[in-house]
């Protein structure tokens, strides 16, 4: 019994199985089956119509733009597009779901197999994807408005277009499945066909998670976490949940097969009562829709619409303009950063500094002020045109940060602010030797001591050249011309 | 000869040379319907106001000289299946007894269009699940020819009113006979299109890959133009054909001479009863005398048809009837929680032939189930289409019974569903075929003692989009004859 007991491992000695199940939100102008707008925002229930709230006797009739962003997305994920796909009902009874069933693709989906190969700890892996399907949202219901003992439902949002991306149980690790998620999210949004706002629900998460004790075959019962809507959730999540699976299964119990909910107050999971029971979807194919036959021709189309895609930039990045790997992997992140970014570079080509200039000044201030990337109101010729006056010594570096906030708040150019508060840099080589000159002649004791081999005593000088200029002075010059001076 | 006995042909002709006026004959009818409804129960709404509002409408354009075309000021009534915009729409069902309609139906949109007056919402079985028009929230209706006898179903109330001249002409729906079997019993004529032929959207849906819609009328001729006028793409249905709508009325007097025209052994067993066969076979004679050749033909998957179709149908159904739960729109119990909302609202929503139908449903798509219950009979559907397929390369168009014996009384098969669903027999195969079928009279069956004589009806079953000629060679029959003349004494 006791050797028994010593050969259990302990808490962190199990492997985690971990499989996402991705829902993201096309970007469609319309619903999947009706005209309506997806518009997200707009006031309860205006944006409804007799067939996404299910009215007796309306049908659904597929939007072509949806397949097209489903399929453009799956062949972004390497996944393979099935000529003949079909819709299919799933059945269970939830005020969000007025037909009563979800249109979604259950035995015939619009793509199979793919793959995202992801970066965690410092490893590569490859992710595998099982499939991709359309389907429809549902609406969303409040429940803190008005009285206690009522519900409110806003349908708004039921019919908007959905693909549900199933990933391969492939992750060990909280870490892999956030990094997939992420690079997930970057590939859609590279695409166009997410927007990839998550708080406002347009990309959601289901994680499937259970421990496996390590050599063994077999796998542990799974639960699943349901509506994980950000990374930090999705990492806490998991995290927690490992813990809680290997702590029941140390104490020689069994994980029970649930349904959870994350807790992000307080920090844990929980089971959704009302969801225990398995449920029988008794899914059947909708008879009120045909298959969908998809042509390889109108695939190709498709592809050829498909962009450079993070990795593949991120490479360019690196070879072409020599960007370290980690700079290149920050700015193709999000596309619309890579763009702002290469969009600097044609104007002005000196990828290394404006990338200096993105990763660090830039993507700071717009943390800091909570503006996204599509609402930078300083044009990438402006940055560039900034940086280029750093190299041709119009400017000083400092001086170029002083007026960079500037630029940002208020979109000026920077030729124009330099001119206008007079900060074109003092590279005249006479006029600082004057200066020097005055400044050595005042100050005959640091002279002594820079002489007697306080070298440091030259850098209090620049300071003095640049306090006299009132920091127009070109500081390299400055720096030589004392040099010059105080030998 | 009342003028509410007129056929739409017939009273188009009137209200275009002025003789009457649309607002005249809707008044006639308006004031029959409040005389005769009562005792026959065909009607669930009537809505006077909207019906002379469309008919001074109708009037108002005759009288401009603005085209009009053959629906014109005629009026109609429509199965309370079909969405109306601000008419109650019910289903004859408890559970939508309060709905109406924020939108219109395609069907509905179709008949204003053409300018025809609606008259109001006629009773059906609940959800169109019925052959009798016996399980209705909302009532029963009498067959007009014999008020203890059952009018046939789902469509009992569109046959009644049209029988006894509670309006010109009706739309029914046949999902497995519903159309056809209540206009043999009421001995008028219904269409069941080919499936995709009419639009489903405005059709309040029971088993979505069977239902159709369709005309039901006291001639040919007026199913023609109802038909002209419903039927074609409609982009909101999915499964609607996008293919040209031929004029039907223009087959109409094409000779059927040299026509082939099959007798399936399958429907002429023992277990019909013999005035039905002896009337069918009767009319097989007048097609011979007309020049048509008759040819003996086999569906040998027939007597698979009727569980085929309480398996596919349910299943449908049970899904298709999962979105009145009480939450957006109809009855809604009050209760505390939602599953007591869900349980109650249903419960005391659906009548018993629903709920039956429901809980089948849910059984033969259940795991475990699928496989040997839906799965399966979606097979044997293909074998009984097949069946008409081959039928079809050595006839033209098949002849053959609507119902294995005429009307039933009230409350005879109402506790027998075994029995009150093999009174489908011979309508279901074409429904699972996606056919098209036109039922017409035939006959009547002999006076008896405790019953007038009651109406034979035969149905021709056609190719896929054959309509046309199905009118044609029912309307040569019908021309030869005079069961359509026949009027029920009330």
């Amino acid at each position: 019994m006791r050797s028994q007991e010593a050969e259990k491992p302990r808490g962190n000695e199990y492997e985690p199985v971990i499989g996402l199940e991705v829902h993201a939100q096309l970007a469609t102008n319309t619903k999947l089956f009706c005209a309506c707008p997806t518009r997200f925002g707009d006031a309860p229930n205006t944006n409804i119509c007799p067939v996404c709230t299910g009215q007796p006797g309306t049908l659904p009739v597929l939007n072509k733009m949806a397949v097209e962003m489903a399929i453009k997305a799956a062949l972004a994920l390497r996944g393979k597009i099935q000529e003949k796909s079909s819709f299919a009902r799933k059945n269970y009874f939830y005020p969000d779901l007025p037909k009563g069933y979800q249109i979604s693709q259950y035995e015939f989906p619009l793509s199979m197999g793919g793959f995202l190969d992801i970066e965690a700890e410092d490893k590569t892996k490859r992710i595998s994807i099982q499939r991709i399907h359309l389907e429809e949202d549902a609406g969303k219901l409040l429940h803190d408005r008005g009285g206690i003992e009522v519900s409110h439902i806003d349908f708004n949002r039921c019919g908007v277009p959905l693909i549900e991306i199933v990933s391969g149980p492939d992750f060990s690790s909280a870490k892999e499945a956030v990094a997939y998620f992420k690079k997930l999210r970057s590939t859609l949004v590279y695409t166009d066909v997410c927007e990839g706002n998550m708080q406002e629900g347009k990309l959601r998460c289901d994680a499937n998670i259970s421990l496996k004790i390590p050599g063994s075959k077999k796998l542990g019962t799974r639960t699943e976490i349901k509506n994980l809507n950000s990374f930090k959730f999705l990492e806490q999540a998991l995290i927690y949940e490992i813990q809680r699976q290997a702590k029941v299964l140390d104490n020689g119990g069994t994980v029970l097969q649930e349904t959870l909910l994350w807790n992000e107050l307080q920090g844990i999971t929980f089971s959704m009562r009302s969801k225990e029971e398995a449920h029988d979807y008794r899914y059947f194919p909708d008879p009120d829709l045909l298959p969908l036959v998809v042509e390889s021709g109108w695939v190709g189309e498709i592809e050829k619409t498909i962009p450079e895609l993070p990795d593949a930039k991120a490479s360019r990045f690196m070879n072409q303009h020599g960007l370290p790997s980690y700079d290149a992997k920050v700015l193709t992140a999000e596309r619309g950063l890579a763009d702002y970014y290469e969009e600097c570079v044609s104007h002005h080509a000196n990828p290394k500094k404006i990338a200096n200039w993105i990763l660090t000044e830039l993507l700071c201030e717009l943390k800091e002020r909570g503006i996204a990337v599509s609402q930078i109101s300083m044009p990438p010729r402006h940055l560039a045109t900034l940086v280029a006056s750093i190299d041709e010594g119009v400017i000083s570096g400092t001086m170029a940060k002083s007026i960079f906030l500037e630029m940002l708040d208020t979109g000026k150019d920077p030729e124009a602010l330099i001119s206008e508060k007079g900060l074109t840099q003092i590279g005249d080589e006479a006029e600082i030797e004057k200066i020097v000159a005055k400044i050595i002649a005042n100050q005959p004791e640091n002279v002594k001591r820079y002489k007697s081999g306080k070298t440091n005593v030259l850098g209090h000088f620049v300071g003095e050249v640049m306090k006299a200029t009132g920091g127009k002075a070109n500081p390299k010059l400055a720096n030589e011309i004392l040099r010059k001076k105080l030998q | 000869m009342e003028v509410t006995d007129l056929t739409v042909a017939q009273l188009s002709e009137k209200l275009v040379k002025r003789e009457l006026s649309s607002e005249e004959i809707t008044r006639q009818f308006l004031n029959r319907i409040e005389r005769l409804n009562p005792k026959l129960g065909a009607y669930i709404t009537v809505c006077p106001d909207v019906a002379l509002e469309m008919a001074k409408t109708a009037d108002l354009r005759m009288a401009k000289g603005d085209r009009v075309g053959p629906l014109t000021g005629v009026p109609i009534a429509l199965k309370d299946i079909f969405i109306t915009k601000g008419v109650l729409t019910t289903c004859a069902s408890n559970i939508l007894k309060n709905y109406v309609p924020p939108f219109d139906g395609t069907h509905s949109l179709r008949l204003k269009n053409a300018g025809a007056v609606l008259l109001g919402k006629l009773n059906m079985d609940e959800f169109a699940m019925g052959s009798s028009n016996e399980f209705s929230a909302f009532g029963t209706v009498k067959n007009p020819w014999a008020v203890g006898h059952v009018p046939g179903g789902s469509s009992g109330g569109s046959a009644c009113a049209v029988a006894a001249s509670l309006c010109i002409a009706s739309l029914g729906t046949d999902t497995g006979g519903s159309i056809r079997y209540p206009a043999s019993h009421c001995g008028i004529v219904g269409m069941k299109p080919t499936y995709g032929r009419v639009t489903r959207y405005g059709m309040v849906a029971f088993a979505s890959s069977l239902d159709q819609a369709g005309p039901m009328t006291k001639t040919v001729r007026d199913c023609a133009i109802l038909l002209n006028t419903i039927a074609g793409f409609d982009p909101n249905d999915s499964t609607s054909l996008n293919l040209p709508v031929p004029n039907y009325t223009g087959f109409l007097g094409k000779k059927v001479c040299g026509l082939k025209l099959g007798l399936p052994k399958e429907y002429f067993v023992e277990g019909v009863n013999p005035e039905v066969s002896k009337a069918v076979i009767e009319a097989s004679k007048v097609y011979e005398s007309l020049g048509a050749k008759l040819v003996h033909v086999t569906l040998p998957h027939t007597r698979y048809a009727v569980p085929t179709y309480y398996i596919i149908a349910p299943a449908e159904a049970s899904a298709n009837l999962a979105r009145y739960d009480g939450i957006r729109y109809g009855h809604r119990s009050k209760q505390k929680d939602l599953v007591s909302l869900y349980r109650k609202s249903r419960t005391e929503g659906f009548g018993p032939e629903v709920t039956l139908r429901i809980i089948l449903g849910t059984f033969v798509l259940s795991s475990g189930y699928y496989d040997a219950y839906y799965l399966r009979a979606q097979k044997v559907r293909t074998l009984i289409k097949n069946d008409f397929l081959q039928a079809f390369e050595k006839c033209d168009a098949l002849l053959a019974p609507v119902a294995p014996e005429p009307a039933f009384k009230l409350g005879e098969r109402i506790d027998d569903p075994i029995k009150m669903y093999l009174s489908d027999i011979f309508t279901i195969p074409v429904n699972l075929a996606g056919l098209p079928a036109l039922a017409l009279p035939c006959g009547f069956s002999g006076e008896r003692r405790g019953h007038p004589p009651l109406p034979i009806g035969m149905q021709l079953i056609g190719r896929p989009l054959s309509e046309g000629t199905l009118f044609q060679i029912g309307y040569a029959y019908e021309q030869e004859t005079k069961w359509h003349l026949k009027r029920p004494s009330l």
